[in-house]
């Protein structure tokens, strides 16, 4: 029997404990929190990612601990060194097989610019060849200046639209392997 | 006292010291080279290829040479060898890599710099520079900023325009820093010249 008094209201006895947000939110929080880097370590700089990997700055505290060597399961490549031009094809390349969402960081001097390195043969700033969300300066930078650079790119990933289009179907992108959609 | 140039001297009529400041040094002719390297080796007991490197004389000609250094391991003493290309257009010299394995990659680096080709060589390709690279970086006319040419690979090149470019030198060659600057964090590497930037051109200099 249909009591006089319907509650339209949030019910927590029916619906449990939900919290209503927008996707945006949701999704950019969560990526924000579980950045997967790809350390692209190729010279010096390589040696204070490492560092902010360690103990002391431990960049767990930010749920970006989990280096993956393989660009499938990254999201952000961390172009820590000098990239030489004979290897920005394998930085390219590396870029291109890593599955979107994905965030480069120029870590350092040469990365950004190619720093000291006025030279014959080295890139003269990484995005030359790959888009880059967050340049730290610095040779090498500190880790703390790595972490506040990662600091930043959270800020960024926050600001995203993140859901835009996200339940309208949309035609798949050709495999970079067989060309085919 | 430089016994091992005397020795040299009187097997090899063609042997001739070389000024030096620290260690005994010859000069051999290059159609000699690998007769006196077989020697240096087998008999006279040089039994390490510690180190060779291409050397570009400039306006001299011959223009071009390859300084060796070996080393005698049971009297731990050290040899200076120099020679000449003859040819300064197409500078070429024998290759010691079957005499000392040591030789096969620092020629390679010796042809890569300076085009110098090692005749007799297993693989001489380029061993630092990309296979395909048109220039031979440490010439004494090749610019320290490069020169314009296209990347190595073509996709990469393709997809995203970029270039081998000249260097923008920006104030450099850059430097870490000099004897004026006693503390690390002053040590960082900059410009000789920081008076002029991209968007602040050098005095003097028009654009
Ligand atoms: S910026 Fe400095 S520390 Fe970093 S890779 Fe370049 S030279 Fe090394």
């Amino acid at each position: 029997m249909p009591t006089s008094r319907t509650e339209f209201a949030y019910n927590s006895k029916v619906e449990g404990e939900v919290v209503v947000s927008q996707a945006d939110a949701v999704i950019n929080w969560v990526r924000s929190h579980s950045v997967w880097p790809m350390p692209m370590g190729l010279a010096c700089c390589a040696i204070e990612l490492m560092a902010a990997g360690g103990a002391r700055f431990d960049i767990s505290r930010f749920g970006m601990e989990v280096m993956r060597f393989s660009p499938r399961q990254s999201d952000c490549m961390i172009v820590a060194g000098t990239v030489t031009y004979k290897m920005a094809e394998v930085v390219r390349r590396i870029y291109e097989q890593m599955a979107a969402p994905k965030w480069v960081v120029a870590m350092g001097a040469c990365a950004s610019t190619g720093g000291m390195y006025r030279s014959y043969a080295v890139l003269q700033g990484v995005d030359r060849i790959v888009p880059v969300d967050i340049y730290i300066s610095g040779c090498p930078p500190r880790p703390e200046a790595l972490l506040d650079g990662m600091m930043l790119l959270q800020d960024k990933i926050r600001k995203e639209q993140s859901a835009y289009g996200l339940l309208t179907p949309r035609p798949r992108e050709p495999s970079l392997v067989t060309g085919r959609p | 006292m430089d016994t091992i140039v005397d020795t040299l001297k009187s097997k090899f009529p063609f042997v001739t010291p070389r000024p030096s400041h620290d260690q005994p040094a010859v000069n051999v002719p290059a159609d000699h080279l690998r007769e006196v390297a077989q020697v240096l080796r087998d008999d006279l007991g040089y039994d390490m290829l510690l180190d060779l490197c291409g050397v570009d004389w400039d306006q001299a000609r011959p223009r071009f040479g390859v300084i060796y250094h070996f080393y005698h391991s049971g009297k731990k003493t050290y040899l200076r060898v120099a020679t000449l290309a003859p040819d300064s257009a197409a500078p070429a010299v024998p290759s010691l890599a079957d005499l000392w394995p040591a030789g096969d990659w620092h020629e390679r680096e010796a042809y890569d710099m300076f085009g110098i080709h090692f005749e007799g060589h297993p693989n001489l390709t380029r061993i630092l520079m990309w296979e395909g690279y048109p220039y031979h970086p440490l010439r004494k006319e090749f610019p320290l900023a490069g020169i314009e040419t296209e990347l190595p690979a073509a996709d990469t090149a393709a997809a995203t325009g970029a270039k081998v470019i000249a260097a923008p030198m920006m104030g450099g060659p850059f430097q870490a820093g000099t004897q004026e600057h006693h503390h690390m964090s002053d040590a960082e590497p900059r410009a000789g010249d920081q008076s002029w930037t991209e968007s602040k051109p050098k005095p003097g200099q028009k654009g």
